[in-house]
């Protein structure tokens, strides 16, 4: 398969996760969405390095992959902080993130 | 044969990216998200990046996604509400966003000047992303990155941890007893039991887990009153 149709694959995914990051309430599915849309970067850079012949794409790769575990990590410890609270878990509710 | 396997897993992908939208239980939409994940390990392998398949599978697929799966048990997978507001004009938005950003993105493809785009890639060499060369690259080219990812993944543990412990509640530390009060007989005790101020360790209050001060009682009730 040439290069071409993984970048599509690409980018059908990325732009699916971010209609999900725009319709989606639920702050959870919201950072599902995210990890999408990093997916869909990690495919790319992966068919890029491909093509080049160039492992440094798959650095580049497994980097982002280190990013969005840090960004789960956050935002899943904000979901539970919010849910201890009493807050509502849902994004429109949220006005601020004081206190 | 390439062709077959590059077919089941970019349909397997978009299918489990659409089930990660379009479901409204959390919890189902985290195991799509883990077949979504499955299927992008596969088309790694298309690609021959071995060691990142091999990573997305045990990260991703394994360490993270059991980390939603805990939260969405954690907060109670309740499906999404839905609102009078949220009908078929702010999907539409969406979906229109999406479609126009996914023609963008093709045009932007077919449009670059890459003339590698169509053709297979470079020629296999051995060795091409297997952990050897990925660590390689990471100990000596891209040190600093990786440095950098270790200190990013320590701040974001010790994160997670100070944004969701208690706070407000004090907690309150249960009366421990160590053994050799316990396997004391009553009455051979020392000059604090004399007192009376402490009975031998046979009538203390039975430890608990979790005590919840005046201030955070009153801070959940003021919380119930509010959902009321």
């Amino acid at each position: 398969m040439s290069i071409e149709w993984y970048l599509v694959v690409s980018a059908m995914i990325f732009c699916i996760g971010a209609g999900g990051v725009l319709t989606r309430r639920s702050p959870l599915v919201t950072l599902l969405c995210l990890e999408l849309m990093l997916n869909a970067g990690n495919l790319a850079l992966i068919a890029f390095s491909r093509m080049w012949g160039n492992a440094e794409g798959q650095v580049f790769a497994i980097i982002v992959m280190v990013v969005a575990a840090c960004e789960v990590c956050v935002g899943l410890g904000v979901i539970v902080a919010m849910y201890r609270r009493r807050l509502p878990i849902d994004v429109d509710d949220m006005r601020e993130l004081h206190g | 044969m390439s062709e077959f396997f590059y077919f089941l897993c970019a349909i397997v992908a978009i299918a489990g990216a659409i089930g990660v939208v379009a479901l409204r239980n959390p919890f189902y939409a985290v195991l799509s998200l883990v077949c979504h994940l499955f299927a992008l390990a596969g088309l790694f392998l298309l690609l021959r990046a071995e060691f990142v398949a091999f990573a997305q599978v045990v990260v991703y697929a394994g360490a993270v996604m059991v980390l939603y799966v805990f939260v969405v048990g954690y907060i109670g997978g309740d499906d999404e509400s839905v609102r009078p507001w949220d009908g078929p004009a702010q999907k539409g938005v969406a979906l229109v966003f999406a479609g126009m950003l996914f023609v963008e993105l093709c045009l932007a493809i077919l449009g670059s000047g890459l003339k590698a785009l169509d053709g297979e890639g470079a020629p296999y060499q051995a060795g091409f992303g297997s952990p050897g060369q990925i660590g390689e690259l990471f100990l000596t080219t891209f040190l600093f990155a990786f440095e950098a990812a270790s200190i990013l993944l320590l701040i974001a543990a010790v994160g997670a941890v100070v944004l969701a412990r208690r706070r407000g509640a004090g907690r309150v530390e249960a009366d421990r007893m160590t053994f050799t009060e316990f396997m004391r007989p009553i009455g051979t005790g020392t000059t604090a039991e004399a007192v009376g101020t402490r009975d031998g360790g046979i009538n203390l209050p039975a430890p608990t887990t979790d005590v919840v001060s005046e201030r955070g009682r009153e801070q959940l009730e003021a919380g119930r009153g509010e959902r009321q």
